[in-house]
């Protein structure tokens, strides 16, 4: 593909980098990333990837606009209260950029959809605010030998990772299970400032785009967790052994998808 | 002037900064290791900056002429893929 004069100018930056240069803008717009939740991370990622002329970009959300998820989720607007979230960051993703294909699925992740909505995408992004989805999009990325990037947000705090099949620890080796109930609050209850989603959210798009590019290091390996309140950043290397993990180690115990049991938090 | 053996030639006096780097870059993607790229340009700021930039990616500027219609032409080869 030959890029126009005015590709060539709205990614311009891009091609100057010598990390990208047109070679990795081509791959970016031969690219196919999955973004698992259209709220406050994946609003982010969305908008950037969507700038970066990711070519083709999936958002999975069975959610509609609320009024009180526009105090964070950028990629919506007032306009859009009552609309399904993944067509408001459809309508806003493709008025940034026309070059690129958005693909939408109004739906949650479940064990029955999660590896057919994976398996055309060579990136995921999980921008999920809860532990049943964050452990059933691992297990499945492990099975399905895709690379994702998981991140979480609460309150003042963020934290992100990276997977790459073969290239280091999972989701489920650091965090072995979901957490008892009531153990760990939603976000819906904790409460969560607005540009924490910022933050982490182009940090996932960021991986998405090196990882497309082949450029520097991933954090494979590795958990960066940032706390605002401290403006403090700790990357912490994680156990490299791999071999015990109960779905990407040596002897899976887990070899099917698992639908935790969804925490209902009750509002007010 | 030394006589070069050209791979491929690109125009970048309709563009200005930065696109002007961004299309010689373009240009020097499609080519290999070795390979001659013939640049037409401006006086002035892309004279000033498109064969500094190409030397900081680490290619070898060979030659920087004044063209009869007041255009520069300058002649770079590619190091590295």
């Amino acid at each position: 593909m030959a890029f126009t004069n005015e590709q060539l100018e709205r990614y311009s930056r891009h091609i100057i980098l010598k990390e990208v240069g047109a070679k990795g803008q081509k791959k970016l717009s031969q690219a196919k990333v999955l973004i698992i939740g259209a709220g406050g991370l994946g609003a982010p990622a969305a908008l950037y990837l969507a700038a970066a002329g990711v070519g083709t970009i999936g958002i999975v959300d069975a959610d509609e606009v609320d009024l009180s998820n526009l105090q964070r989720q950028v990629i919506h607007a007032t306009a859009d209260i009552g609309k399904p979230k993944v067509q408001s960051a459809k309508e806003t993703m493709e008025a940034i950029n026309p070059d690129i294909t958005v693909n939408t699925y109004h739906t949650f992740v479940t064990s029955e959809n999660v590896m057919d909505l994976i398996k055309d995408y060579d990136f995921i992004l999980d921008g999920t605010d809860n532990f049943p989805a964050k452990f059933l999009i691992n297990d499945a990325c492990v099975m399905a030998k895709k690379p994702f990037s998981h991140a979480g947000i609460i309150r003042f705090k963020g934290q992100l990772m990276t997977y790459v099949p073969g290239q280091g620890p999972c989701y489920r080796c650091v965090f072995k299970n979901p957490p008892p109930k009531d153990a760990v609050p939603t976000c819906r209850q904790a409460g969560v400032i607005g540009a924490m989603g910022g933050v982490i959210g182009s940090l996932q798009a960021m991986e998405a785009v090196k990882y497309i590019v082949g450029a520097g290091d991933l954090l494979t390996g590795y958990l960066l967790t940032f706390d605002a309140l401290k403006m403090e950043w700790h990357k912490v290397k994680l156990p490299p052994d791999t071999s015990k993990c109960a779905v990407c180690g040596n002897h899976p115990t887990i070899t099917e998808l698992i639908d935790y049991e969804q925490i209902e938090c009750t509002e007010h | 002037m030394a006589e070069y053996n050209i791979t491929d030639s690109v125009d970048i006096t309709d563009v200005n900064c930065p696109i002007t780097f961004v299309k010689t870059k373009v240009a020097l993607d499609e080519l290999d290791d070795g390979d001659i790229l013939a640049i037409r340009l401006n006086d002035g700021e892309p004279v000033q900056n498109v064969p500094r930039s190409l030397k900081e990616e680490g290619h070898k500027v060979l030659g920087l002429t004044q063209n009869e219609d007041g255009t520069y032409r300058l002649i770079v080869q590619k190091v590295g893929d």
